[in-house]
């Protein structure tokens, strides 16, 4: 695209601030919706928030024998977070780091953050931290060329792997997205998404059983302004792939041009779509009991399949 | 699915209301820490030589029907993540250096709720065989729920204490 204007730094400022002040009510707005069809009262949508301003004036502690490994994970999380948070196509398409916003470099940092989680939990030296990281390597070992291999199958039409790119020619043309391949796609990538957030049927973001942990086991030693950033971390991740599948597939709403209204129009359009994703999930994880861990590599080569299907349609239907 | 639907439109709430806030945390006793983390507790609980009866209250007190999460509360897996340890039992011979590595990995401000009779002073175990004494031998305790086993009631109050909600 252009050169870097005004308008896409605003894009890029306006985008990091949402995707961290909301992020955290995400996480709360889901728990409430659980709790609500559990019968419950749900202690509300901001209280993320309130755990995480706790924890940040907790004391730090650094278990013996950890090394520098484990000290850099939250930071190399949250900053991975926030690099992608600041090129994806979110609320405007015209980011000022657009060159960044590559479909192979965004999956290649979001899994960038999740290695150096895996490393921290093993750093630990514990045994639940070695079994969450060895599960964590696990799946992501199929959920990263199925995420690669769906988006890839969007951007063959287009003949770009830029986001902003297959978004725009989205919104362009729009029987790009409702074709078999997109459908294909959409399914593959929601799949991924849910075992790459740790949600139900892959793992149970709730549980306090250390046996059945996927994520919560590798980040079982942290605590304190840590343990907050590997937290907002999370539901950042969480944000940013809903926000992703969101635009990938429904992109309409998004600012295509500096006009403030529109501007205005792209992040109400974010906020409604990342939220109503959120509570379709919610509800649907109401439903669901969580999968036997052997079992989680056939949905995901499942869903790889589906991804490969959508990459060959996208050939033949061209 | 559809049978679990019916059943959620058929059940709807069951959380109780919520009953009136307990005295002001401020005022009665609770160290600076319970004011620090305001509205927000992570608690672990240390079985340290229980009967289990309290762990049923326990588990009651944080299901539907009482819902000490709507308070700001949730139970934790590690002693890292957690703000309050609710220890239940006597400390018995065993649990004794546990307890003590427990209450050392949670970090500052930090608060031990001892839960029942027999972690305030022993309750029936008294001086028996294998007893290390009741939990305050073993750890600074900062609130004690007294009954064998406490109600739930009980317990949702002094999590209010702590979270102040």
């Amino acid at each position: 695209m252009n050169a870097p204007s005004l308008f896409g730094t605003v894009g890029v400022i306006l985008q990091l601030l949402i995707v961290v002040a909301l992020s955290p009510v995400l996480t709360g707005l889901m728990r409430q919706i659980r709790a609500l069809l559990e019968g419950r009262a749900g202690s509300g949508i901001a209280q993320p928030w309130r755990d995480l301003r706790k924890l940040m004036r907790k004391q730090r502690t650094s278990p013996r024998g950890t090394t520098e490994v484990f000290r850099v994970a939250p930071l190399l999380l949250v900053a991975t977070c926030l690099v992608v948070t600041a090129v994806a196509p979110f609320v405007t398409t015209a980011s000022a780091l657009d060159p960044v916003a590559d479909l192979f470099a965004v999956v290649a940092l979001l899994t960038l953050g999740t290695v150096a989680l895996a490393l921290a939990g093993l750093d630990t030296g514990t045994a639940f931290g070695g079994m969450g990281a060895s599960r964590e390597t696990t799946i992501i070992a199929l959920v990263e060329p199925t995420m690669l291999v769906a988006i890839f199958a969007l951007s063959v039409p287009v003949g770009s792997t830029n986001l902003a790119a297959i978004v725009t020619s989205g919104l362009d043309d729009p029987a790009q997205v409702f074709s078999p391949v997109s459908l294909l796609a959409a399914v593959a990538l929601i799949v991924v998404i849910i075992a790459e957030t740790g949600r139900l049927p892959v793992d149970n973001p709730s549980t306090h059983l250390e046996l059945t942990m996927v994520h919560e086991a590798m980040v079982l030693e942290y605590s304190g302004p840590d343990l907050a950033m590997v937290e907002l971390a999370s539901s950042m991740r969480l944000t940013v792939f809903l926000g992703l599948l969101a635009n990938l597939f429904v992109p309409w709403g998004i600012a295509t041009s500096a006009s403030p209204l529109l501007i205005a129009v792209g992040v109400l359009a974010f906020v409604v779509k990342v939220a109503f994703l959120g509570g379709c999930l919610a509800v649907g994880e109401v439903f669901l009991a969580k999968l036997r861990l052997f079992r989680v590599p056939e949905l995901l080569a499942g869903s790889f399949v589906l991804g490969l299907l959508a990459v060959a349609a996208s050939f033949f239907l061209a | 699915m559809l049978s679990l639907w019916r059943k959620i439109r058929a059940v709807g709430r069951v959380a109780e209301p919520e009953p009136p806030r307990p005295a002001d945390p401020t005022t009665d006793g609770l160290p600076a820490a319970a004011r620090e983390l305001r509205g927000s507790v992570q608690i672990r609980h240390v079985d340290a030589g229980s009967c289990n009866g309290c762990e049923v209250e326990i588990g009651s007190a944080f299901g539907p029907v009482y819902d000490a999460e709507r308070y700001g509360a949730r139970l934790v897996a590690s002693p890292r993540h957690a703000d309050a340890l609710l220890v239940t039992g006597v400390v018995t011979l065993n649990m004794a250096e546990p307890l003590r590595r427990t209450y050392q990995a949670v970090p500052d401000p930090k608060l031990v709720v001892a839960v029942g009779d027999c972690a305030c002073n022993c309750g029936v175990f008294g001086n028996a065989y294998g007893v290390a004494g009741a939990v305050h031998d073993v750890v600074p305790v900062d609130l004690k729920i007294a009954g064998c086993p406490p109600r739930p009631e009980a317990i949702v109050d002094a999590v209010r204490r702590l979270t102040g909600r």
